[in-house]
């Protein structure tokens, strides 16, 4: 009995694989799809823009709070530890790195992911179950060009945007508990900050991860609305098919992009 | 939501968006001072020991900072370091210019110090500065301070 | 292979033959053989999972058959490229089974959508247009409405109206009947029959709703199981004594399709023998 099913588990193992290949080799033909697609989304940019409101502007209160509070948080946090080696000075120099670098990038991107990203496959997913998208092919225009292509340059366009946002509120919220609310020394708190922070090696890079991710999860979300089955449950889990894998990508590419990045420092 | 309003709240997103990615560049960010770009000039120096001397450490004069280390090398042929800087185009050198490793603070990142001399004729893009002086090695220093302790010992001893 | 810019008036608008198709293996039609004559409202008739919104998909070229041809106006739609399909579907209007209207759009964005993307007319030619066919749908006062804000018969009359808008040679209603009202039913019915015989279309109904369907169609193909059983007039179709008409004009519960799904005898289930 045990070898039995131990047998049917590989098989289905094996099944998965195979399936899930497929998928991939489908979502990548999705992609080129879309980008080629594009032109009619940036002639007509009015699409882009319309589509920016629903991903950038309205995720802007969950990040610029989210940022505020990790700032925060990495103030408290990293004045108790700079504080045993006596190097409070040095608490501007931690805030902005690790968020210039990582947690800006990062969080913002995983943020976006699971307030854009699923309002972005549920949008999907619905029109295709209430054949909005075959109405619009029986119409003669192409619903990847009209709807998904600009959802697309949105999103890309507002994650690095977003990140930048998520950083500048995290530099503020480590100032405001550092400097006003703790005391370290304001002068030094900037300065260091300054020569430790350098423009190409960091704020670029950083720059360059969300872009990144913003093609990675808005790909994501937009291709398991797609492909999602056209029934409330087949919507429902590809939203959190969304969210899981958009996550576990952000976390693996950012891992590919800082060890790329960060070597020799 | 009419038109011109969501117009309105896209613009405000993107200046906003635009306008923190400025912040971090100049504000957080040091490309307000010198970089290693392309108004600078190379010079070169070769030191015993760098110590904990780091690339992109600063090269400072009277206390100000004046270009950045670029590269640090090992020389074959002498068999020391040789330290590649990129010093702004505004500040010139004189030949007999001493470049010396030094410690910001007590335990501080290490720094390259350049003392002008008197020399009329400048150091140009690619000269090497001949007088330098290597980090301090703590070993070193305390290895020494306990042999000039011990001699002294000797000698007031005779 | 374009479209011909100067279709001859051929009788049947469109003809298929010997058509088949399967989805994964699985057979859904075989040998379909059909005309649709111009001009005619064609009621396609059969129980759900018959095969009958497949064939509206195979007359748009949304699918190709796996044997077999489809003919719109002497042209091979399987033959055609993607710029082929695209010219042939913009002379075609669907209206689908819930309404599909594009919910982030209102009444009149829905309507205006086909005119906005396929021609170069002006605003106030468009909204002229719009408000027209709005009108002949009865929904002109509701064109600020979102689609959320829309009873079910509304949306199928709004869809209508976006189905019409550029004035297509042919027409197909997927399930148009499904979920509504009598008053609703009756104002589809006359809207279909006034809109075919007005814009000198040709009109395709698939159905299940019989009664409905006899009264409004000219001729009725009557599908099951992937093929053509019986096909006629309404009036044919009433007087037929095929056992299979028979059970689904009239509705019969238990017929040449069987009521109980396949299964043990009972008496074994209940475990008495």
């Amino acid at each position: 009995m045990l070898n039995r099913s131990a047998f049917l588990n590989i098989r289905g193992l094996g099944h998965h694989t195979v399936d899930g290949v497929w998928r991939l080799g489908y979502a990548l033909r999705f992609f080129g799809i879309t980008v080629a697609s594009s032109a009619t989304a940036f002639r007509r940019f009015r699409l882009i823009v319309r589509e920016l409101y629903f991903t950038g502007v309205l995720s802007l209160i969950i990040i610029l709070v989210s940022g505020l509070f990790v700032g925060m948080v990495l103030g408290l946090q990293g004045y108790h530890t700079l504080q045993t080696y006596g190097s409070e000075s040095a608490l501007g120099v931690l805030v902005a790195l690790s968020l210039v670098r990582e947690l800006g990038p990062v969080v913002a991107a995983l943020l976006f992911a699971s307030r854009a990203g699923s309002a972005m496959t549920a949008e999907i997913g619905l029109m295709k179950a209430t054949e909005q998208l075959a109405a619009m092919e029986m119409m003669a225009v192409d619903p990847i060009a009209r709807v998904i292509a600009p959802r697309f340059w949105a999103g890309v366009i507002s994650m690095p945007l977003l990140a930048a946002l998520f950083s500048a509120m995290g530099i503020f919220g480590g100032y405001l508990v550092g400097v006003v609310l703790i005391g370290v020394d304001e002068g030094s708190f900037w300065s260091q900050m300054q020569a430790a922070v350098d423009v190409r090696q960091d704020v670029l890079n950083g720059v360059i991860k969300s872009f990144v991710f913003g093609v990675a999860v808005t790909w994501i979300a937009l291709f398991e609305g797609y492909d999602a089955p056209p029934t409330a449950e087949g919507v429902s889990g590809a939203t959190t098919r969304t969210v899981v894998t958009s996550s576990l990508a952000i976390l693996g590419l950012d891992f590919l992009l800082t060890s790329f990045m960060f070597r020799g420092i | 939501m009419e038109r011109s309003k969501l117009d309105l709240w896209v613009g405000l997103f993107v200046c906003a968006g635009i306008a923190a990615l400025l912040i971090l560049a100049l504000k957080v960010g040091n490309m307000g001072s010198v970089g290693i770009g392309s108004d600078s000039y190379k010079l070169y120096a070769n030191f015993d020991n760098v110590g904990g001397l780091k690339p992109r450490a600063p090269v400072k004069s009277a206390g100000v900072v004046v270009g950045r280390v670029a590269r640090i090398a090992f020389d074959n042929e002498r068999f020391n370091a040789r330290v590649e800087m990129s010093i702004d185009n505004d500040f010139k050198f004189p030949k007999d210019t001493n470049a010396s490793i030094l410690t910001s603070g007590l335990l501080g990142e290490q720094y390259i110090g350049l003392d002008a001399g008197g020399d009329t004729a400048n150091l140009a893009n690619g000269d090497t500065i001949k007088l330098t002086q290597s980090a301090v090695v703590l070993e070193k220093l305390i290895g020494q301070f306990l042999y000039s302790k011990a001699a002294e010992g000797d000698n007031s001893k005779k | 292979m374009a479209l011909p810019e100067r279709a001859v008036a051929q009788e049947n608008l469109i003809e298929i033959s010997d058509l088949s198709f399967a989805y994964d293996r699985r057979p859904v039609l075989s040998g379909i053989n059909m005309v649709i004559p111009r001009g005619k409202v064609v009621a396609i008739l059969g129980v759900s999972g018959s095969g009958k919104t497949t064939l509206l998909r195979l007359i748009a070229g949304v699918v190709k058959p796996s044997r077999g041809e489809v003919k719109v106006g002497g042209v091979r739609v399987n033959e055609l490229d993607a710029e082929g399909i695209y010219k042939l579907r913009r002379r075609m209007g669907m209206l689908f089974q819930f309404g599909a209207l594009f919910t982030d759009l209102t009444v009149f964005d829905n309507v205006a959508f086909q005119m906005r993307e396929h021609t170069a007319l002006d605003d106030r030619m468009i909204r002229d247009l719009v408000l027209m066919k709005l009108h002949a749908v009865g929904l002109r006062g509701a064109q600020r409405l979102m689609p959320s804000e829309l009873s079910g018969g509304m949306a199928r009359r709004v869809a209508l109206a976006r189905a019409i808008a550029l004035d297509p040679m042919l027409i197909m209603y997927d399930e148009p009947f499904t979920g509504l009202d009598p008053i609703s039913l009756g104002v589809i019915s006359n809207l279909i029959r006034k809109f075919n015989d007005a814009l000198g279309a040709t009109s395709i109904v698939v159905t299940h709703d019989v009664q409905e369907a006899l009264e409004l169609v000219d001729y009725v193909y009557y599908v099951s199981e992937g093929r053509i059983v019986a096909q006629g007039t309404p009036d044919e179709m009433r007087a037929s004594a095929d056992p299979l008409v028979r059970q689904f004009v009239y509705g019969e519960q238990d017929g040449p399709v069987p009521f109980q799904y396949p299964s043990r005898e009972f008496a074994r289930d209940l475990r008495l023998s």
